[in-house]
């Protein structure tokens, strides 16, 4: 059964319009959401990492993504340092954090582990609104510069001051992300985790150690959090406590199961659809968010593998109509 | 001393009230076999129910109480057949996502019929005792008193009521309740109205004490999470006494430490105590569906 | 001796699953662990597989001290094997099942950095991985399934693909506990015969059953536990009359 969907050529021209988007996009507004939701979709690639390929459901994703927010505004702000050296050392640091808390953490499972993981959340909430001297405390931090121009010898330099800047390079990360994800899921590596989120016992009785594995998909997925919410600081230029707030988990949380767990486009398509449907809600003004929960209610009883599962199961019927039943 | 008794004396005030909001959610996780993450939302509608037929409908603070018990009863019933009942052979992770969704409504409901602002509701007992120093007001000292009176009415009903015993049975084994003909959907329902009944009665016990806004739900829903957690997921003893230990921990470190950190001492205690038994202070090795 | 199982007890709360057993594994026979229902013989196969760690007592693997160690650390070191309800990633497709079999024996190939990389380490593994499979496949006669979802198909194939994520990584021992439970006459044979042949490729096979038919065709030796306790060990036939042996499974005889 081959779907279109699993055809290279598809895949080629999404690039295509993806590289020139920017010149059909009609204003700032809806081109600011676009490059949000390709930042968000980082954001949701790297959840699904951890909670639907290796089933472990952490609530603590905003946090880490806010980690990497602050760690970027931080080190530009106070320190003075170029985006380029702190958007590593962010991300790195948000890793590294994963991995001291992974290590206690993911001794818990399941409801216990998601707790585990709201409360680490809220404990960096409530530092960042606290540790004013080096966080700015609720106000947070402000006038965050964009990504230093990169200088190209003999041409000039390309600077991240434009929107359409801005874009190619949140495009250029989330393909980054995007290849990193490819490769790890389908692999070995990649069925380890899904062996762990489908059986953990015959898991560790086939001689997989469940914890490192575990550990791994962890400290990955915060690493790319942490990375989106760097790059975020900077070209949002103003980051406050809300940025690492459970929020930003629930919105994550949404984009995956919404477009689909435990498969890359799925996160992809969420993190651009949701939006899109929250700004046609917009006409809903106070009610736009009742509107919205009564949705994710019906959508996740009746269609709980999110949109990717619907497409597919739509595919597959097209299919076996094609094929002659 | 003077200060130690009196962060005591609010210790096991907050403790209380956790308790009861805690009792709630562990009654129910041994029903759905997973934490309904909405609970901490149906406390804070709870608290403006009562708001509602104080301020607005103008009825004594007593019954607006049993109204607002009765009322939120229902809506645990409703909650759960609207959200839960459907998914409760799916993934555990679709029921947390029908309950963000339940408490999205419920938080931006609230907002929509009350604003984003928080609301006050007249002190009913306004009397300040002076007991050993310490500084008792009326209404602390009463949820205090209903509360324990609560806490003890509902292990009396579980232990020695066959009512209560059927909600023990569907909660060790479903199947096994269905095959000796227990209505387990019954029984789910009933326990839902008990745990929500049971967290309006907090709300309203507390609400003259503290403001109540649309957030409120929020923070103590978590808190509820982390006594459960402490006390063992499914245990009536392990809600009390978690829910009294964290309301001392957050008196004591609050009072003495320091009370912007106040909360990070509760989350932090918990990170901690799963650190070192990943099943909780009382938890079993065996967990629900999960 | 390839394993050993030196007064091993577990208690599980107030109650004693396993009483003292003393027992080995010879390299090369078949093994069969018989005995009642409850009598303790899938907790003494979780205790040699580390998925319990037994209350006291000592098991040695390959004249190596293995008690208390985890079970995937004990799987790496060459043991595998089966469970009661058939354990099978059932998300998955068989391929990725055996491949997830294969797993542990991968060099530097599962390795976060060669992943990513496509290194030709990976590569290699890859290789030696997928060539393995295949063979597992015709083993275990599932080469048309290969790319199936294990949700596809039937009791008995999945059994057999059990048996084949046991037997993809070349381990020294597999421990079958009831793999023909719940099967009917023909699936059972399919197994029995299936186990026959993989002890004659020289793995260690050790079992646990209840169909006493297939027991008797197949062990070389037998172990009998009641109550959590050893009652009887020795060759088929020795067993099949040993009298408390038979007491145990059929009740005392009543004086008329």
């Amino acid at each position: 059964m081959v779907t279109w969907l699993q055809e290279k050529w598809f895949y080629v021209v999404i690039m295509a319009l993806a590289l020139i988007v920017p010149f059909f996009v009609p204003n700032r507004y809806i081109f600011q959401i676009i490059i949000m939701s390709c930042l968000f979709a980082i954001g949701a690639l790297s959840l699904n990492l951890i909670l639907g390929y290796t089933g472990q459901a952490s609530l603590a994703h905003g946090a880490f993504f806010g980690i990497g927010a602050y760690g970027v505004a931080i080190l530009t702000t106070t320190l003075g340092w170029s985006f380029w050296a702190a958007l590593p050392v962010a991300a790195l640091s948000s890793a590294f954090l994963g991995l001291i808390v992974g290590i206690p953490a993911l001794r818990t499972r399941g409801a216990y582990f998601a707790i585990a993981t709201l409360c680490l959340g809220e404990i960096v909430v409530l530092v960042a609104g606290n540790w004013t001297g080096l966080t700015g405390g609720q106000n947070g931090i402000v006038g965050i510069k964009p990504p230093d121009a990169i200088p190209i010898p003999m041409i000039g330099e390309i600077s991240f001051q434009s929107q359409t800047s801005q874009y190619y390079l949140v495009l250029a990360f989330l393909l980054l992300t995007i290849f990193i994800m490819h490769r790890l899921v389908y692999s070995l590596k990649g069925l380890t985790f899904m062996a762990i989120r489908n059986n953990e016992v015959l898991a560790e009785a086939v001689g997989i150690n469940t914890t490192k594995a575990k550990l791994l998909s962890f400290v990955v997925a915060n690493f790319f959090a942490g990375m989106a919410g760097g790059i975020y600081a900077s070209l949002i230029s103003s980051i406050s406590p809300s940025v690492a707030s459970l929020k930003i988990t629930f919105d994550f949380l949404l984009y995956v199961l919404l477009g689909g767990a435990a498969s890359l486009a799925g996160p992809i398509l969420g993190a651009f659809a949701l939006p899109v449907l929250m700004e046609y809600l917009q006409f809903l003004h106070g009610y736009q968010m009742i509107v919205f929960g009564v949705l994710l209610v019906v959508v996740i009883i009746y269609c709980p593998r999110g949109l990717m599962g619907g497409i597919t199961n739509l595919l597959a019927k097209i299919n076996n109509k094609r094929m002659g039943s | 001393m003077d200060l130690f008794l009196q962060q005591i004396f609010n210790g096991v005030m907050l403790g209380s009230t956790y308790a009861i909001v805690a009792l709630g959610l562990t009654l129910v996780y041994g029903i759905l076999q997973i934490p309904n993450f909405a609970h901490g939302h149906m406390y804070m509608l709870g608290a403006y129910v009562c708001f509602f037929l104080i301020t607005v409908v103008a009825i004594p603070y007593w019954p607006a109480v049993a109204v607002t018990a009765a009322f939120m009863a229902g809506g645990g019933v409703v909650l759960e057949w609207l959200a839960y009942r459907p998914l409760r052979h799916e993934s555990p992770i679709n029921s947390l996502i029908a309950a963000l969704g339940a408490l999205i409504v419920l938080e931006n409901g609230v907002i929509a019929l009350w604003g984003p602002q928080g609301h006050r509701i007249g002190n009913p007992f306004p009397a300040v005792f002076d007991v050993l120093g310490i500084t008792m007001s009326g209404q602390r000292l009463l949820v205090i008193v209903i509360g324990v009176a609560l806490m003890l009415l509902l292990q009396l009903f579980i232990k020695k009521t066959t009512l209560g015993s059927t909600i023990e049975a569907v909660a060790q084994n479903q199947e096994g309740a269905m095959l000796v003909g227990i209505n387990v959907n019954l029984v789910s329902s009933l326990t839902f109205a008990i745990s929500t009944g049971l967290a309006a009665v907090a709300a309203c016990l507390v609400a003259p004490i503290f403001m109540i806004s649309p957030s409120m739900g929020a923070m103590l829903g978590m808190k509820a999470f982390i006594i459960c957690i402490l006390g063992g997921l499914g245990s009536v003893p392990g809600a009390i006494f978690g829910g009294l230990i964290l309301g001392l921990i957050e008196a004591l470190g609050g009072g003495y430490i320091s009370s912007a950190y106040k909360d990070v001492f509760a989350f932090g205690a918990l990170v901690l105590i799963l650190a070192i038994k990943p099943t909780g202070l009382f938890g079993k090795e065996v967990q629900g569906r999960w | 001796m390839l394993l050993q199982g030196e007064r091993l007890v577990k208690h599980f709360g107030g109650t004693v699953a396993v009483d003292d057993v003393t027992f080995n594994v010879n390299k090369g026979e078949i093994l069969a662990i018989i005995g009642p229902n409850g009598a303790g013989k899938s907790v003494l196969f979780s205790l040699i597989s580390g998925l319990h760690k037994p209350t006291s007592g000592k098991i040695t693997f390959q004249g190596e001290d293995i008690t208390g160690f985890k079970s995937h650390m004990i799987s790496r070191r060459g043991m595998a094997r089966t469970f009661q309800l058939t354990a099978l990633f059932d998300e998955l497709r068989v391929v990725d099942n055996l491949a997830l079999g294969y797993q542990k024996r991968t060099t530097g190939g599962t390795n976060f950095w060669a992943t990513l990389l496509h290194s030709a380490g990976w590569k290699a593994d890859k290789a030696t991985m997928e060539a393995k499979i295949l063979e597992t496949l015709g083993f275990i006669g599932l080469e048309e399934k290969a790319l199936e979802l294990v949700s596809t198909l039937s009791q008995g194939e999945q059994r057999r693909l059990s048996i084949g994520i046991a037997l993809v990584s070349d381990p020294e021992l597999i421990l079958f506990d009831e793999p023909t439970g719940g099967l009917i006459q023909k699936d059972t044979d399919e197994i029995t015969h299936l186990i026959r042949k993989v002890n004659q490729t020289g793995v260690t096979v050790c079992l646990i059953e209840h169909k006493m038919r297939m027991i008797m065709d197949l062990a070389n030796r037998i172990v009998v536990l009641n109550y959590g306790s050893q009652i009887a060990e020795g060759a088929p036939a020795e067993v099949a009359a040993n009298p408390e042996v038979i007491e145990a499974y059929l009740g005392r005889k009543r004086d008329a």
